[in-house]
């Protein structure tokens, strides 16, 4: 079985503080991970790869410095690694990386595609929707957990507001994981010594198979007309108290809001 | 020279991190309350390869070296230097002596499992009247032609109650002092073998540290480990490697102290500021961070040398030797920092100062670090 | 292109048997506002098996056309007949916006049928706007909502967005309003329908929705265990309230995750909030910082939460919580 994983570098944004004074981003020192909800897909696959042997494939679009997550990937039981990198690719939306992405998988073998149902600096969640769209494959979103019957059926686990559902496809398909659907396993020591040994495959625009014309900011619909951070909010009144005083203090707010009488 | 990191070096200390965070540090208190060894975390540890990190993959190790092995147990002691020391005790006192004078037979027969995790080792050196003086083995083996009989005990082993292979030191012919001491692999399930009390401990109280006793211990004529009368020697080449552990896990101490330290320092408000805004502390701390360094300096040159290849017994011996008073000068100040916080359980340096005092003890004591590099120095 | 010949804003509206969702109804109302700047209709498009009868609450709601897609094929939502349903309609009546509500459902359809259709998607929209061009401005929240972005979709129609639930405000109802409904048949092409059905199953402790309740008491690490998370249910229940937390207590397993608030909870608008425990994390204001009024309580003076409470407590949950309830059933 071929699976391919996309996996994206992004800023740990949980990291992020914001500057008590201007209110803007503090960008320096954020350390930049393996999205959480792609290592959810990739450890998804890995278990796959556990049960019934799988070459698994990572994929990622980004600068030279993603390389880093490739390993990472390696250090976890990854067979292959591609990095997608060209300037042709920059400046692209939702739409114009989920083609660019599709022009490389259009190139490769698979039995199943996995994303990360959104990433946390985008927190879009398009393109793997986008992708199954561009190679006319089924997809499933919010996926909480696979089992395979080792031909080509998938019966998942998809999360919804209210509960679960339980789907069936057949391979080939898209399937976008949550990385709640399970504990994405540590790189073991050997995966890592190991992890540099192997090559990663760096290809551009003339490697791929996708029309020019939809990569890039050239092929991006949708543009950022501004970005601001949000105003910080004025801070309220703040009491130092013994508890039954905080007490006291709550309940006299619930009396003037008419929650009690 | 290069002392910066290797893009391997980085990604191990990024899994070794996030490892030791999420899994070692919210068991450190208990295990130390409890007095409880954390096999949970040793075979959580086994799956990762961290159990057998510098030796081959075919012999069922990590195919890492001593310097990946130096920062786990750095990083792990540094939430917990129980955590640390088992790691430690198994790799170096007991794989590493199989490795590095065993025979190909017994490499294959007793590395893939140790080196797994699956099972656990200790080291037999020490016995209740030969401590620093490790010369006066009073443990016996005796050829019995087809097999070995060893009558003795050990203690103050690590590991102990755990354990499935134990490299054991004894006198094979008491008539040659140390030219007479052998090494034996003892595995545990040896008839006439046994795991005695269980020591209570200072600190590193989730380390299983027992007695070992032999009694017409039945130990099979293969299980030499080396030749007949070179034990000393296996011994202390064996302590040298574990001494880079010790040090790593000293350093680990100092700097899991050192990073509560700074930040209990940064949010403690006296006389209308933070005590980090004072002096006194500034100047403390610059000079533990100094020492802290130099440690850690000390500590990779070692285990650089180790993996060069290059005679490293002086270095193992300073850096253990500087660590180890490192960790308890940083500890006891880090207690002295935090006040009347740091001498009760809700903070965790309290535990820290009492881990440290072992690391200055054993797998030779101070006194010992300074015999060795003195007599390299004089020579 | 030109861009003259799109016209209107649609709203998907998102039944679940037979139930229209609130957020299409929130859509509908900022869809009204939005149709108004520009001079334009409200069309809400409705698919489903025997949902006719819930075009007139379309109407009611604000829309001014109805396209019904009635079939068997679309009684429960799958990406592949909704997504060719909603395509053909967009290609005949060439819509100039699509609002969906971004729930589970609507970000399963919408990347899909924004590819199909070759145009931009914007996600979770906090806020929608007509510029003087006549462009729609889709505001939304960007690095884990530590930013917000403005976006726009100048060269392609439809514009598409999909807009995060409990935000817009849903119009009055109003019976007297008139619209037009239109019946739209589908050509399926079921060799496309890849994906089956097997079973939907909802959890049992699923039937509350945090986002209707007026108030909520939250609670974060600082509550301790379930212990304290009970105690948290006790006081709750003495004033009407509805319990709700942070990720960490879903990530105990504590609470369960359609009670958390937060990036990648839900978003909440109670007129009182209690964060108690809270620390204020930047993913968890976002689901809640649009509340009426916030009351937090926590240990740490500088817990960022005191930057957003308009009432803070420098204090022990685990010890004003009790006293609380024990003062309110006095």
């Amino acid at each position: 079985m071929k699976i391919i994983v996309c996996i994206k570098q992004v800023p740990d944004t949980t990291e992020i503080k914001l500057d008590p004074v201007t209110g803007t981003m503090i960008r320096e020192g954020v350390p930049s991970i393996m999205n959480p909800d792609d290592k959810g897909g990739l450890e998804m696959a890995l278990k796959l790869k556990d049960e019934f042997g799988a070459e698994i494939t990572v994929i990622t679009m980004g600068p030279l410095k993603a390389e880093a997550i490739i390993r990472e990937a390696f250090a976890m039981g990854a067979d292959k690694g591609v990095l997608l990198s060209d300037r042709k690719f920059a400046g692209a939306d939702t739409l114009a990386t989920s083609n660019t992405l599709a022009g490389a998988l259009r190139t490769m073998d698979f039995d199943i595609i996995i994303t990360g149902r959104q990433a946390i600096d985008g927190d879009t969640a398009q393109v793997g929707p986008q992708i199954a769209e561009h190679l006319d494959l089924p997809q499933i979103t919010y996926v909480e957990d696979v089992k395979y019957d080792g031909n080509r059926k998938l019966t998942v686990k998809k999360a919804t507001e209210e509960g679960y559902q339980i789907l069936e496809v057949e391979t080939p398909c898209v399937l976008t994981v949550l990385s709640s659907a399970n504990k994405a396993r540590y790189m073991s020591v050997c995966g890592i010594v190991e992890a540099f040994d192997k090559d990663i495959d760096i290809w551009g625009f003339e490697q791929i198979n996708v029309n020019e014309k939809k990569l890039g900011l050239g092929g991006s619909p949708t543009r950022v007309a501004k970005s601001f951070t949000r105003g910080a909010k004025s801070a309220g009144q703040l009491h130092e108290v013994e508890p039954h005083e905080a007490v006291e203090i709550i309940v006299n707010k619930l009396k003037e809001k008419f929650i009690i009488r | 020279m290069d002392f910066s990191l290797s893009k391997e070096q980085e990604l191990f200390l990024q899994m070794i991190r996030e490892f030791a965070e999420k899994e070692v540090k919210p068991l450190a208190a208990e295990i130390d309350e409890q007095e409880r060894f954390p096999m949970e975390t040793v075979k959580k540890m086994a799956k990762l390869g961290i159990m057998g990190i510098p030796f081959p993959v075919e012999y069922g190790g990590a195919g890492g070296n001593n310097q990946l092995y130096s920062m786990c147990v750095e990083e792990l002691s540094k939430a917990c230097a129980t955590t640390g020391v088992v790691v430690s005790a198994h790799t170096s006192l007991c794989c590493a002596p199989i490795w590095e004078h065993g025979t190909e037979e017994q490499k294959r027969k007793y590395l893939p499992k140790l080196a797994s995790g699956e099972w656990i080792g200790t080291f037999g050196l020490t016995e209740p009247n030969a401590g620093t003086d490790a010369g006066g083995q009073q443990t016996v083996a005796v050829d019995m032609g087809d097999h070995w009989l060893l009558n003795g005990s050990k203690i103050f082993i690590t590991n102990a109650a755990y354990s499935d292979v134990n490299i054991i030191i004894a006198m094979t012919d008491k008539s040659q002092g140390t030219r007479g001491i052998s090494a034996f692999i003892v595995e545990t399930k040896f008839p006439g073998f046994s795991v005695g009390k269980k020591e209570k401990k200072m600190g590193i109280r989730g380390s299983a540290t027992c007695e070992l006793i032999m009694e017409n211990c039945i130990v099979p004529k293969e299980n030499l480990l080396g030749q007949v009368g070179k034990g000393f020697g296996i011994a202390m080449k064996t302590l040298d490697g574990g001494r880079i552990g010790i040090a790593s896990q000293a350093l680990g101490i100092a700097q899991g102290a050192m990073d509560e330290t700074i930040k209990y320092t940064k949010e403690r408000k006296q006389f209308g500021k933070p005590i980090s805004a004072f002096q006194n502390t500034q100047f403390q701390l610059a000079d533990l961070e100094t020492k802290i360094q130099a440690s850690r300096l000390l500590v990779r040159s070692a285990a650089w040398k180790k993996d060069q290849k290059l005679p490293y017994s002086t270095d193992a011996a300073m850096c253990k030797l500087f660590a180890a008073e490192t960790a308890m000068e940083m500890t006891t100040k880090a207690v002295q920092f935090h006040g009347g916080y740091g001498y009760t359980r809700e903070y965790p340096v309290e535990r820290m100062m009492r881990d440290a005092k072992i690391t200055e003890i054993y797998e030779g004591t101070s006194e010992v670090q300074k015999m060795v590099i003195a007599a390299h120095i004089l020579k | 292109m030109d861009k003259t010949i799109y016209k209107d804003v649609y709203v998907f509206i998102e039944q679940r048997e037979g139930v229209i969702q609130s957020v299409s109804l929130e859509l509908l109302g900022k869809a009204v506002e939005l149709a108004a700047k520009s001079g334009e209709k409200v069309c809400a498009l409705l698919l489903g098996d025997n949902i006719k009868g819930l075009a007139d609450d379309c109407i009611a709601y604000g829309a001014d056309k109805v396209i019904v897609a009635d079939s068997p094929q679309l009684k429960h939502y799958m990406t592949e007949p909704y997504t060719q349903a909603l395509y053909q309609i967009g290609v005949k009546f060439e819509p100039s916006i699509i609002l969906i509500g971004a729930t589970t459902i609507g970000r399963d359809l919408g990347p899909r049928l924004s590819a199909r259709l070759s145009t931009g998607l914007t996600a979770d929209c906090t806020a929608l706007e007509i510029s003087d061009e006549g462009n729609l401005m889709m505001t939304r929240p960007a690095f884990g909502g530590n930013m917000m972005a403005t976006i726009t979709c100048k060269e392609h129609r439809p514009q598409m967005s999909t807009v995060r639930p409990g935000v817009m405000c849903t119009a009055p109802r109003n019976e007297s309003r008139k619209g037009e409904i239109i019946n739209f048949l589908p050509v399926f092409d079921s060799s496309k329908f890849r994906v089956r059905l097997l079973e939907t199953v909802k959890e049992e402790r699923n039937l509350v929705d945090i986002t209707e309740a007026n108030i909520l008491v939250s609670g974060g690490r600082g509550v301790g265990n379930s212990e304290g998370f009970d105690k948290l249910r006790e006081f709750a229940q003495t004033i009407g309230a509805e319990v709700s937390s942070s990720r960490a207590l879903v990530d105990a397993g504590i609470v369960g995750h359609n009670r958390q608030v937060g990036q990648t909870g839900k978003t909440v608008r109670p007129d009182l909030y209690f964060a108690l425990g809270i620390s204020g994390a930047i993913q968890h204001l976002a689901g809640m910082e649009e509340s009426d009024y916030i009351i937090a309580i926590n240990k740490d003076k500088y817990a960022p939460i005191f930057q957003s409470s308009d009432l803070g407590i420098v204090g022990d949950v685990k010890k004003i919580v009790p006293l609380l309830t024990e003062r309110l059933k006095r």
